[in-house]
């Protein structure tokens, strides 16, 4: 499993520099078109060939990977403070507080996922530049996606309230938030981490299947999601199956992330 | 008895929380309060007005919440503004439909993962298990839109998928649930005094783990319910998710906000059932 791991770790770094770094690895840029050859098969100057509008496959995978790498850890970044701010605090507070936030995260959790994406989503501007589509649908993401985690954190903080070192410390005269902030907050940091890594591929797969569905970002700026669209051309697909690459792509990327993560965090 | 009050009055304030967080939607949405028939011609003078001051009536949040949750008590869901249509006539020709993806999706699922969990626990082969779990984790790594596509790419029905979306959290879940049983200490000594694995496991650990089976069949039923949307949108089969899906390209939120009410009243009411009898079992135990 160590070995495992490590060639994990191996793949995802590959792929994160090489998505991060598009500009140096990308042959043309994600917009780039070239209007005389569309639609046209892998070959030297196009390793997956270009989509209907002439626009390399390659290039556009890596930008696509960029966009989704960078904005799902941002997403699991709101999503984890928000657990921390509503599941945290309140397990630390507990009473009527903790009672509250955990009959909203209730609701949260018993809403379908998909639907409540869907219909957050339809609630905000859908002709939009693709930049803002990208932050609309990201920061949805991230700011629906905190229940599961905050249940996790409001267990712990409760634990972390009836600790020894916690009581010691108000014995000692700490109260209130100095007692949250420098006793309760520090010892929860690697719950946090686990959670934010746990997030990320949730979120990957979340965003893919807005994408698929129309509602993720906006043409021409790619996203993993995005790019699957090109799956919907059935009838293309046995005979250009270097469509398949972004599946591909996002199949490897999440696997890599379950692979890297501890088995504890991951279940 | 006082429980399952309990849970009524539980799954009833959940309900209405949910109603206002979709009527807050409804109305902080861009465009609220406006009505094409406004700018109708053939509309008179006083339709017209009686128009404004429906709006205006529901510009107040209060008084829209209380007409909302009235006609919502009603039966009354309003009306699709794509397809013209009353929600209530919508939800009653698709709901069989997704219901049955929903049917299918959680049994193949729990068929599924329960069997391979089942089996791996009753021969512990190691590559068996390597294979289930390889296989449960290549699956919980694909999103289920893309497996729709590869399921109507390959000619076979769409809400199959389902079954692929559910069981590598009913695998993954209970197979972690059953080996950890295993190694508890009243097993071993069941083990070491010599009852076969299939006696221990299934008069000894079945039945014990049963309530946190029980308690994830209710998580299955939302996830297989949210599941439906892109079944039903890429596959092209008319049900609520195919309806939830088209409402929300042409923000028909009247439409989409019910549709989402309706599902959570269904995933309330698995996951209040399943928890009770998850509970009435372990008593009993």
């Amino acid at each position: 499993m160590r070995y495992a791991r490590a060639a994990a770790l191996a793949v995802l770094l590959f792929i994160c520099v090489s998505c991060l770094f598009a500009e140096l690895f990308a042959p043309a840029g994600y917009a780039t078109q070239y209007r005389d050859s569309p639609d046209v098969a892998p070959s030297h100057r196009f390793i997956l060939g270009t989509d209907e509008l002439g626009r390399d496959r390659f290039s556009r995978l890596l930008y696509g990977g960029r966009v989704s790498l960078i904005l799902a850890p941002t997403a699991a970044v709101i999503s984890v403070l928000l657990a921390a701010l509503i599941g945290g605090v309140s397990g630390y507070v507990g009473g009527w507080l903790e009672k509250s936030a955990m009959t909203l995260t209730d609701l949260f959790l018993s809403l379908p996922w998909l639907f409540l994406l869907i219909a957050v989503r339809a609630v905000m501007p859908l002709n939009t530049s693709p930049e803002v589509s990208m932050l609309i649908t990201f920061s949805i993401l991230g700011i629906l996606g905190w229940a599961a985690t905050a249940r996790v954190l409001a267990s712990a903080a409760r634990d972390l309230r009836r600790s020894d070192f916690v009581l010691q410390a108000e014995a000692a005269g700490m109260r209130g938030w100095r007692l949250f902030v420098i006793q309760v907050l520090p010892n929860m940091k690697p719950i946090l981490l686990a959670q934010f890594w746990v997030s990320i591929p949730i979120f990957i797969i979340a965003e893919a299947n807005l994408g698929l569905l129309g509602l993720g970002v906006n043409e021409p700026m790619p996203s993993l999601g995005g790019l699957l669209r090109e799956l919907e051309n059935f009838s293309a697909l046995s005979v250009e199956p270097w469509r398949f690459a972004p599946l591909i792509l996002l199949v490897v990327v999440v696997s890599a992330f379950q692979i890297v993560l501890p088995e504890k965090e991951n279940a | 008895m006082k429980k399952v009050f309990r849970r009524i009055a539980q799954f009833i304030a959940t309900l209405l929380l949910a109603g206002f967080l979709g009527a807050t939607l409804v109305r902080v949405a861009p465009g609220f309060g406006f009505d094409e028939q406004s700018l109708d011609p053939r509309f008179s003078a006083a339709s017209q007005q009686a128009l404004r001051e429906q709006a205006q009536s529901d510009s107040n949040i209060f008084v829209f919440y209380a007409h909302y949750i009235g006609n919502l008590l009603h039966g009354d869901l309003g009306t699709s503004r794509i397809l013209q249509r009353p929600v209530t006539e919508l939800l009653k020709e698709r709901l069989p439909v997704t219901i049955q993806t929903v049917i299918v999706g959680v049994l193949g699922g729990w068929f599924l993962g329960l069997g391979l969990a089942l089996v791996n626990a009753l021969f512990r082969f190691k590559p068996f298990d390597v294979f289930a779990t390889v296989l449960s984790g290549i699956f919980l790594c694909i999103p289920i839109a893309a497996l729709v596509v590869l399921f109507v790419y390959e000619g076979s029905p769409a809400r199959y998928a389902v079954v692929l979306i559910v069981f590598p959290k009913v695998y993954r879940y209970s197979a972690n649930l059953i080996g950890k049983s295993f190694d508890q200490l009243h097993i071993l000594a069941a083990r070491a005094k010599g009852l076969s694995r299939s006696r221990v496991l299934f008069s000894h650990i079945l039945l014990p783990v049963a309530p946190q089976l029980l308690a994830l069949a209710g998580v299955t039923v939302s996830l297989a319910f949210s599941a439906a949307i892109p079944v039903e949108a890429i596959a092209d089969s008319p049900g609520v998710g195919q309806l939830a899906w088209q409402a929300a390209l042409g923000r028909d939120l009247p439409v989409l906000v019910n549709v989402t009410l309706l599902v959570t009243a269904f995933t309330l009411i698995a996951n209040s059932s399943a928890e009770l009898i998850s509970d009435i079992w372990a008593r009993r135990a």
